[in-house]
């Protein structure tokens, strides 16, 4: 992300790209990856209620993947799946 | 699973906070903004003091929420919310205004404003959202640091030795309309209890527990589990003050022993059997009295 010098910001620190936060990619962070397994997912959000990260995509109501360019790897998607559905794996394992 | 098909039902799907986010791996706190957003909407406006929230809502140039934010020094959440309605008022523009501060920012250092503005009946809802330290620079202890917990100025030889302040008592005694008690691990009741709060005109204050996993010593994936223990175990209860009127939000079927709650975490790693059980005690008396409160009915 390309810094801005103090001549092109705004007068008062103002921001006006609400949600420019998107420009960090917070999924470099993460040392344990979490993997969905298709066939056990019931879609019953749970995983998308409690992520921090708003890191769960949904769509129609249904989970259409996980966003790898956020996800820290907190692991609470994967704690609390009713279904088993979510596991972690250590980043670099196959 | 009845009760987690409601949760989905209730829980509004509309996003206002973007990810990219510098807030550690299983932040109670940014959780709990997520939520708050959902619940209020889209026309609200936030007040953020100093606290780790400075810097969740992101680093200059950045900004995570959909909604305007304003920064403004540690003391004076309230104090700004206050001139933001004002403003507001006199443009003739509806919004919901929130201040939205660490336990710091609303026990310590922002309790004068938040009084003075209490005092006023302002119309704004105020979130603390309670890590239980100040987190932001370090985990130094505050007044809502409990009794017995480690922190980098309460060490493991000498933790702290004073009890947490009671900052809903304390929020009440303003007589303000609407008070409410919170946690992250919770999210239909925070959810539930905000949408109600829109709604009321006047000053509202909401004590939201925010697991803080890089300060509690408590593992990132426990985030909603912890609250959860703390509310079963009577350490955290969760409860409204509506206009007067105490009503206690759940009741633990089965209230369990303090140190279900403390052994995840490895702030109280280092206490003995006699200060768990000095804690219990503490715990029991409070709960006690809360109940108490209940059956009185209107007590302002
Ligand atoms: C007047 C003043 N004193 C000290 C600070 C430094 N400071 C910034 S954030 C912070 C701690 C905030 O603690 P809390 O309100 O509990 O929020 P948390 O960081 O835990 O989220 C402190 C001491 C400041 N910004 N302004
Ligand atoms: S590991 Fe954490 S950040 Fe990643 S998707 Fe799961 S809950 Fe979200
Ligand atoms: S919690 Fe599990 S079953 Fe439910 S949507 Fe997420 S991955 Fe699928
Ligand atoms: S220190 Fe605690 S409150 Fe602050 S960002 Fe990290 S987890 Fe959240
Ligand atoms: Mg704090």
């Amino acid at each position: 992300m390309k810094e801005k010098g103090w001549k092109e910001c705004l007068w008062g620190g103002l921001i006006v790209d609400a949600g420019n936060s998107v420009l960090y990619k917070t999924g470099d962070w993460r040392s344990q990856r979490p993997i969905r397994d298709e066939q056990k997912c019931t879609d019953c959000l749970q995983c998308w209620i409690m992520c921090p990260d708003a890191a769960i995509k949904v769509k129609d109501g249904k989970i259409v993947g996980i966003d790898y360019d956020y996800c820290k790897g907190c692991g609470i998607c994967c704690k609390v799946c009713p279904f088993d559905a979510i596991e972690m794996k250590e980043e670099g394992e196959k | 699973m009845s009760e987690k098909k409601k949760m989905r039902a209730t829980i509004p799907e509309e996003e206002y906070m973007f990810p990219g986010t510098v807030d550690c791996q299983g932040c109670g706190a940014a959780y709990a903004m997520r939520l708050a957003l959902k619940a209020l909407g889209p026309k609200t406006m936030v007040v953020i003091p100093a606290c780790c929230w400075s810097i969740i809502a992101g680093p200059f140039p950045t900004s995570a929420l959909k909604m305007p934010i304003y920064h403004t020094a540690f003391e004076t959440a309230a104090a700004v919310a206050s001139g933001v309605k004002a403003g507001l008022s006199i443009r003739e523009k509806e919004a919901t205004v929130l201040a939205w501060a660490g336990d710091g920012g609303t026990f310590d250092i922002g309790v004068q404003s938040l009084s003075a503005a209490a005092e006023r009946n302002e119309d704004f809802i105020y979130v603390c959202y309670d890590n239980e330290a100040y987190m932001n620079t370090g985990i130094q202890r505050s007044s809502a640091t409990p009794w017995g917990a480690w922190t980098t100025t309460t060490p493991r030889k000498h933790p702290k030795d004073r009890p947490k302040k009671n900052m809903m008592e304390i929020m009440a005694a303003h007589r303000i309309p609407y008070a409410a008690s919170a946690t992250v691990g919770h999210p239909e009741d925070f959810v539930r209890k905000l949408k109600k709060a829109r709604e009321i005109r006047g000053t509202r204050f909401f004590h939201v527990l925010a697991t803080c996993p890089t300060g509690w010593r408590s593992p990132p994936e426990l985030m909603l589990e912890v609250p959860r223990l703390a509310v079963e175990t009577c350490v955290f209860p969760l409860y409204e003050i509506d206009n007067g009127v105490y009503s206690i939000s759940k009741k633990p079927k089965e209230k369990l022993p303090v140190t279900e709650y403390l052994k995840v975490q490895g702030r109280f790693r280092h206490l003995t059997d006699q200060q768990i059980q000095y804690i219990q005690e503490h715990v029991d008396e409070t709960w006690e009295l809360l109940l108490k409160k209940e059956k009185l009915g209107r007590l302002f």
